[in-house]
């Protein structure tokens, strides 16, 4: 290759991602000298459109920023609500809030996982090309991915944009033969993630690592989902409502999705690498064990291996599950009273992709003034843009198709959702 | 003898949250045996390979919010021998029409720092506002079990089977006790199209309206009644503009509470 040739690689649009949105590369030599993790999916403004509605309102409307992870939504909104509101909600109803969230990971894990991640380190277009050579993998992964659907419908009442959440609880309690129905198929899904585990943990991981900035919330007594502090791997302890004091967002000409970074400038990473990174003394034994033989150590650098991290939050997403599940019964009452009135509050959840942060502002009657969400893909941009430079930098010799490939996977790393974060992805690959 | 050929299936996404979408991917019983009957030609979220054009049946998911979707639909649509829309977003614009009753650039202004970057058209708009369309699968978001039927309808050349009665009458048909008589809350069920599968008043909530207006509702009648169960204006506005706030019925049924 001389230095003056020009080398273009073009994908008219990124596939296995949720969303649209495109990727710009170009080298020049043996540099790169411009990547642009570009998000043009067309926006549909949500925070624009809660003003004036009313608090009760947010979780079911900002559910639909997401179809693969609505609780994230349903749940940073309720969270935000109650904490402006002053009411907390506590005991079975906290632990049903849980409980449906293991379902979401379940459900968004296994599929990002098995259906859309999986088929890169095989070399394949798409799970059902797996599935003709490997048949056990894609059914187990089916069946757990369903079972994560059945949590989400025991207690939500529906596996997309359930119904029955609410500010301050559950419209009603699910019965107590409907949770412990989930029992006996919680105890095989802890053995299909440990198979799952196995299976991807045999992968040929691509050599890369880096030194993340890992950011994720931690809870004093359980591996954060739902609820916690923001800790980062570089010292910060906050709580949600400090959030805005230590990470902004910015806009940028290639993407409808605002990018997240720290006051200072520095790009983060969140999501499953982030949490297993920082808390990984709070996974069960059971899912240290399956991470240890998967020949993870207690910190994760390698982005690749975000699909067997991912696996083992699976597992021990069955496990809690199967634990909350089994000593689950019907509360007195399916929620606190909320009574409407002004006030101020955030909430911060465990998104399957990482956290996702919202603040409101309500006036006298309970009406919206103000709303700002911060999605775990829009935080995770810059990162993103930064392994693709990196893994460019490191596989100058390959092939343009490879390469290509190998940049689409970088992306699929970060399981980027590009609904949640706005958006459309294009690859192009300009060797100058 | 040469195998039949496999239909070709394509799905496309246009604004929306990709709920409907993955609707498909969460037919986890049929969805093997789907892949194996039909050729998946075109299905971004799921699949690397693409097919060209023609299609046998395209499903659209999504709205059309800028100027480059109102184009790149036409193109799906002269490429695909049936369209079917699929989810709110598709039939009747979505929760991202609430835009259409407020000015769009104020939209903009209070998502983004640099309004200039960000192309818009005033309206969330339905597919059918710009294509023919074969069929409308309502919903957000749609019933997985109704999508098969209709997947299964159109490979075989038969009309979908889709119950176009009121959720209320569902409520009816299964014994489920009526919210607005027992609770006295505020249902959408008597205008509201039936196919979600019975979800919200067995959970003790009133409908909220995801599969848009049934055919000829009487809104009218309905409001009154929310008002003498003692629901304000901005209330009864806001109960018929959510998902399908831009479907003509609700639209003006919310706007006479405006
Ligand atoms: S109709 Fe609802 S579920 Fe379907 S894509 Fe639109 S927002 Fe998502």
């Amino acid at each position: 290759m001389t230095k003056s040739k020009t080398r273009t690689i073009k994908v008219g649009a990124l596939a296995r991602v949720e969303g649209e949105g495109a990727l710009y590369v170009r080298i020049r030599g043996q540099e790169v000298t411009d990547v642009q993790f570009q998000i043009y999916e067309p926006p549909r403004f949500f925070e624009a459109l809660l003003q004036g509605r009313m608090f009760a309102e947010a979780p079911d409307i900002t559910a639909r920023i997401c179809g693969i992870c609505p609780i994230a939504y349903m749940m940073g909104a309720s969270h935000a609500m109650e904490d402006a509101l002053r009411i907390e909600v506590t005991g079975v109803l906290r632990d049903l809030r849980r409980l449906i969230y293991c379902g979401e990971w379940i459900e968004s894990h296994v599929l990002h996982a098995a259906m859309l991640h999986a088929p890169d380190f095989l070399g394949m277009q798409d799970a059902f090309e797996i599935a003709r050579g490997h048949p056990d993998v894609v059914t187990k992964a089916l069946s757990l991915k369903k079972l994560g659907n059945e949590i989400l419908e025991a207690v939500g009442g529906r596996a997309v944009h359930p119904v029955n959440l609410k500010v301050g609880g559950f419209y009603k309690a699910p019965s107590r033969t409907a949770i412990r129905a989930l029992v006996e198929p919680l105890k095989e899904a802890v053995d299909s993630a440990l198979y799952l585990t196995r299976a991807f943990a045999a992968f040929d991981f691509p050599d890369y690592n880096y030194d993340y900035q890992f950011v994720s919330m931690r809870h004093p007594d359980e591996y954060a989902i739902h609820e916690g502090r923001i800790i980062s791997s570089h010292g910060l302890d906050i709580p949600p409502s400090a959030f805005l004091e230590h990470f902004r967002e910015e806009h940028v000409k290639h993407s409808t999705a605002l990018q997240g970074m720290t006051t200072d400038g520095e790009r983060y990473l969140v999501g499953p690498l982030a949490r297993y990174s920082n808390n990984f003394d709070q996974l069960s034994d059971l899912a240290k064990e399956a991470a240890r033989d998967a020949g993870l150590g207690p910190v994760c650098t390698n982005p690749f291996q975000s699909i067997v991290v991912r696996m083992v939050e699976v597992l021990y997403a069955c496990q809690e599950a199967l634990r909350l599940a089994e000593a689950y019964e019907e509360p007195d009452a399916s929620c606190v009273e909320v009574v409407a009135g002004a006030g101020e509050g955030h909430g911060c959840t465990e998104a399957p992709r990482g956290i996702c942060y919202h603040t409101y502002r309500l006036d006298d009657d309970g009406r919206i003034l103000g709303a700002t969400i911060i999605p775990p893909t829009s935080q995770n941009q810059r990162q993103i843009e930064n392994d693709v430079l990196g893994v460019v930098q490191a596989n100058m010799d390959m092939a343009d198709s490879d390469l290509q490939w190998r940049c689409e996977q970088t992306i699929r790393n970060y399981d980027p959702c590009i609904s949640c974060s706005t958006h459309f992805l294009n690859l192009t690959v300009d060797r100058a | 003898m040469p195998e039949p050929r496999k239909a070709k299936l394509a799905v496309w996404k246009f604004a929306s949250c990709d709920g409907c979408q993955l609707s498909l991917l969460d037919c986890e019983d049929e969805l093997l045996e789907l892949a194996g009957a039909v050729e998946i030609a075109h299905f971004l979220e799921a699949s690397r390979a693409t097919v060209r054009g023609p299609y046998d049946l395209s499903l659209v998911e999504g709205s059309i919010t800028n100027s480059h979707d109102a184009e790149r639909i036409q193109k799906i649509r002269r490429q695909s021998k049936s369209l079917v829309t699929i989810g709110a977003c598709a039939t009747a614009g979505g929760i991202q029409a609430l835009r259409n009753f407020a000015k769009v650039d104020d939209f903009i202004a209070t998502v983004y720092a640099h309004p200039t970057y960000i192309e818009a058209l005033a309206k969330s708009t339905p597919i059918h506002d710009h294509v023919r369309v074969d069929f409308e699968l309502r919903g957000c978001p749609i019933d997985r079990r109704q999508l098969l039927e209709v997947l299964g309808a159109f490979l075989n050349g038969r009309r979908p089977n889709i119950p176009a009665y009121s959720e209320c009458f569902e409520c009816k048909r299964r014994g489920t006790v009526c919210v607005m008589v027992a609770r006295g809350t505020p249902c959408l069920g008597p205008v509201t199209q039936a196919g979600c599968g019975n979800l919200c008043p067995p959970h003790q909530r009133g409908c909220y309206g995801c599969f848009g207006p049934m055919e000829t509702p009487n809104t009218a009648s309905l409001s009154g009644w929310f008002g003498s169960a003692g629901a304000d204006q901005a209330k009864i506005r806001d109960l018929y503009r959510s998902f399908n706030a831009a479907a003509a019925p609700f639209r003006r049924e919310s706007e006479r509470h405006d």
